[in-house]
């Protein structure tokens, strides 16, 4: 009896379970985790490097595969169209961000006043972020339609412009801005959350102290406000910014790349390759590069969210 | 006495199994969601009847059918026993092993290709092409063509406005120039009170439409892949002064005569808009053409059709597919009972004329068939001069790659027809280079 109770409370015995150690039992938790994590994350990645550095046809399984080591990542930096959907990208990219976080933050700052009906305006302006993007995108096209669309009748009601004489989809000019719009349309109100966390979070002393310090409203805007939900807005930014990079469903259903290529964004361009001309090798290789150059920008950008946060 | 009886039942069993089909299965056809596969659903029940299999169907809208159905293949997947796939896959199936290769079984069951016209053999069965190979049997023939408000045509006070205007009657256009002539007189012109446009022609990005539409206008002027067949040598011909006129004359088509915000139309938009009342003609495959007159507002009297009109030359872009059964199936026996039953010329003839288009000679060679239906006798014109897309395995590649300059010339104005057609040729090259090709 005294044998048994003094192994129950030496102080091996928290740390061994049926002769497992604290580490083996750790492992046994993790383990599981880090199995799918290799399989579904690590090994799909590494297989895509190994890949894109060969000329592998998904859909030609009895086709020779050859390494062709760094043709692939030549043939895409030396493509003049692969340069053109990246700078459809940026243009939908730095447009949808920038309108996103001057309207979301100024709808957050209108919502955090205290008026009647409050509660409903946050409910009904989030709507859209709720809905799908394939259904956003189909009744959007609809929207645009220059015949029956609802958007041409509105922009022909303020300006007197024939309705049907511009074509916000099919115009080289002006398709990029339509798809601009509709993601804007659908994600403000995630931009405006996230500012209205961030507004919620400043104490109301601190602008009772700059009352008191007689700051106007303009300096308590300046200086209180916009500082202290900047890392907020920052984070607005990230998220979308990485969403957009990656901006595929919506724009496919609105214009589906056109007119031309006017609104193929680097996603798209990478479907096509990928699914339908099913170039494997080739899409490997334009991923990897997006991969690099989001996951790139994204660090950039996290430290600097993280210098503000620390101010 | 029980155990008799038991006994004599199995018995009973055992015989009634022995004189039914081998084993009665549940057959999955798959092909792409338009009229005809409806007609076919109704003609399958014959051979439900007889054969005892039951037949399912999955049936894919036309701008995804591609991507469903070639992802199904390469992943060697059951889902398909039968593919009516489209003409241009034939390559890449026959290639991957994806198709059964059909050659004894014909010669088994006794069914010949010379049985059936001679372009759909070529295009939608053989493989390597032209090579008695065969893949698929001819299905569905098809081929792009034109319908037009016969109501408007035969107007009184039209007619005799375009005469004044263009020194000849308003009436089918016998030539590629004629039809553009027609598209501008009625662009923009109020019939009954609304307001009508030219014509509607494929403009689609995403999958074929634009290639189908402006290959149209191509073949008429005498386009052709290679100056060499076989020999991939495009330069020169690709890029012809005449294949240049014929891609300026789509783009002239297109931006004078179509209505507002058809940039992106395929086979559907094409209907919506003769259905709707707007368009005085229409492009579209030969496939729709009897639901169209079967149409309750615009068909009957007010529709006609007519073939693609020649410039320099006849010409109609090849729709249309054939069936083949699928190598992943478990169900192949039954599924070869399915193709043997459907080359039956019987079953060929009541797919005539339940909406498919059969290819089989006995129904089209029939002195019948011309005035079987208002269009067969420009189906069978068409049939005569078709020209397909490149067959080969790469295709969906030279697709895609045609699908973006055509778009980015025609539609969204970037470049000269000459350029279009120049860097096409660049993308083909590179896509044959890498085929081992070039």
């Amino acid at each position: 009896m005294s044998n048994g109770s003094a192994k129950l409370h030496s102080p091996k015995a928290g740390k061994t379970v049926k002769g497992l150690s604290d580490k083996a039992i750790a492992w046994l938790f993790v383990g599981p985790t880090v199995f799918l994590l290799l399989a579904i994350n690590i090994f799909p990645l590494l297989w895509t490097v190994y890949l894109s550095f060969t000329n592998y046809k998904a859909n030609r399984p009895n086709r020779e595969i050859k390494y062709i080591g760094f043709r692939n990542y030549e043939r895409i930096l030396n493509d003049a169209d692969i340069w053109l959907n990246m700078q459809a990208t940026a243009h939908f990219l730095i447009w949808t961000i920038v309108l996103q976080v001057l309207i979301g933050f100024t709808l957050a700052w209108l919502i955090n006043k205290k008026f009647r009906g409050n509660d409903l305006w946050t409910t009904i302006i989030v709507l859209p972020m709720m809905l799908s993007p394939a259904v956003v995108g189909n009744f959007w096209t609809f929207f645009y339609q220059p015949q029956i669309g609802l958007f041409n009748y509105v922009v022909s009601f303020f300006t007197g412009v024939d309705p049907s004489s511009f074509e916000m989809l099919g115009s080289v000019s002006l398709a990029p801005w339509a798809i601009v719009i509709v993601d804007t349309w659908m994600w403000t109100p995630f931009v405006m959350l996230i500012c209205l966390a961030g507004l919620r979070s400043i104490p109301d002393y601190i602008y009772e102290a700059a009352e008191i310090d007689r700051a106007s409203k303009w300096r308590q805007f300046w200086t209180i406000t916009v500082p202290m939900v900047l890392p907020f807005l920052m984070l607005a930014v990230l998220f979308r910014g990485i969403e957009n990079f990656k901006m595929f469903d919506l724009v496919v259903q609105l214009t589906g790349g056109g007119p031309g290529s006017t609104t193929e964004l680097a996603s798209i361009n990478l479907k096509r390759e990928a699914f339908e001309k099913w170039r494997t090798g080739y899409s490997s290789a334009f991923a990897i590069i997006l991969f690099v150059t989001v996951f790139g920008l994204a660090s950039i950008y996290v430290k600097a969210l993280n210098k503000v946060k620390n101010r | 006495m029980k155990i008799k009886q038991l006994a004599s039942a199995l018995l009973c069993v055992g015989a009634g199994m022995g004189s039914a089909p081998a084993m009665a299965e549940d057959l999955t056809l798959c092909w792409a969601a338009w009229d005809p596969a409806n007609a076919l659903v109704e003609l399958s029940k014959d051979f439900e009847a007889q054969s005892g299999h039951k037949m399912s169907f999955e049936f894919v809208p036309w701008p995804n059918f591609a991507d469903r159905m070639l992802n199904e293949l390469n992943s060697g997947g059951q889902l398909c026993d039968l593919l009516i796939g489209d003409s241009q896959w034939i390559g890449g199936g026959a290639e991957s092993n994806h198709y059964v290769k059909l050659n004894d079984f014909f010669d088994s069951a006794d069914i010949s290709m010379d049985d059936f016209a001679p372009a759909t053999v070529y295009a939608y069965s053989t493989w390597p092409k032209g090579t008695p190979n065969y893949y698929a049997l001819p299905a569905m023939g098809d081929a792009n063509g034109w319908f037009y408000r016969k109501d408007w045509f035969e107007n009184e006070e039209l007619q005799a406005e375009f005469k004044s205007e263009y020194d000849r009657d308003l009436a089918e256009p016998k030539t590629q120039k004629e039809l553009l002539e027609i598209a501008k007189f009625f662009q923009g012109r109020e019939i009954d009170g609304k307001k009508v446009y030219g014509t509607a022609i494929f403009t689609e990005r995403g999958s074929e439409g634009i290639t189908m539409g402006a290959t149209g206008a191509l073949y008429a002027w005498g386009f052709k892949y290679e100056n060499t067949p076989g020999e991939y040598d495009m330069e020169g011909a690709v890029n012809s002064a005449a294949a240049v006129e014929a891609l300026e004359f789509y783009k002239e088509l297109y931006k004078c005569c179509t209505p507002p915000g058809y940039t992106d139309s395929y086979m559907g938009e094409s209907l919506d808009a003769f259905k709707s009342g707007q368009v005085a003609m229409a492009m579209n495959w030969f496939a729709f053409f009897p639901g169209l007159y079967a149409d309750p507002n615009t068909g009957g009297d007010k529709i006609d059709f007519f073939v693609n009109p020649p410039q320099n030359n006849p010409g109609s872009t090849l729709g249309g597919q054939g069936i083949s059964v699928v190598s992943y199936s478990e169900k192949q026996d039954a599924a070869l009972e399915y193709i043997k039953w459907f080359a039956d010329p019987a079953v060929q003839a009541k797919w005539w004329s339940v909406g498919g288009y059969s290819a089989h000679n006995s129904v089209l060679n029939d002195p019948g068939f011309v005035s079987s239906q208002p269009f067969a006798g420009d189906f069978l014109e068409a049939m005569a001069n078709v020209q397909d897309f490149w067959q080969e395995p790469a295709y969906a590649e030279l697709l895609l790659a045609m699908q973006k300059r055509l778009h980015d010339y025609v539609v969204a104005d970037k470049g000269t027809a000459q350029e279009a057609l120049d860097l096409l040729i660049e993308d083909w090259t590179e896509v044959f280079e890498d085929e081992g090709k070039l």
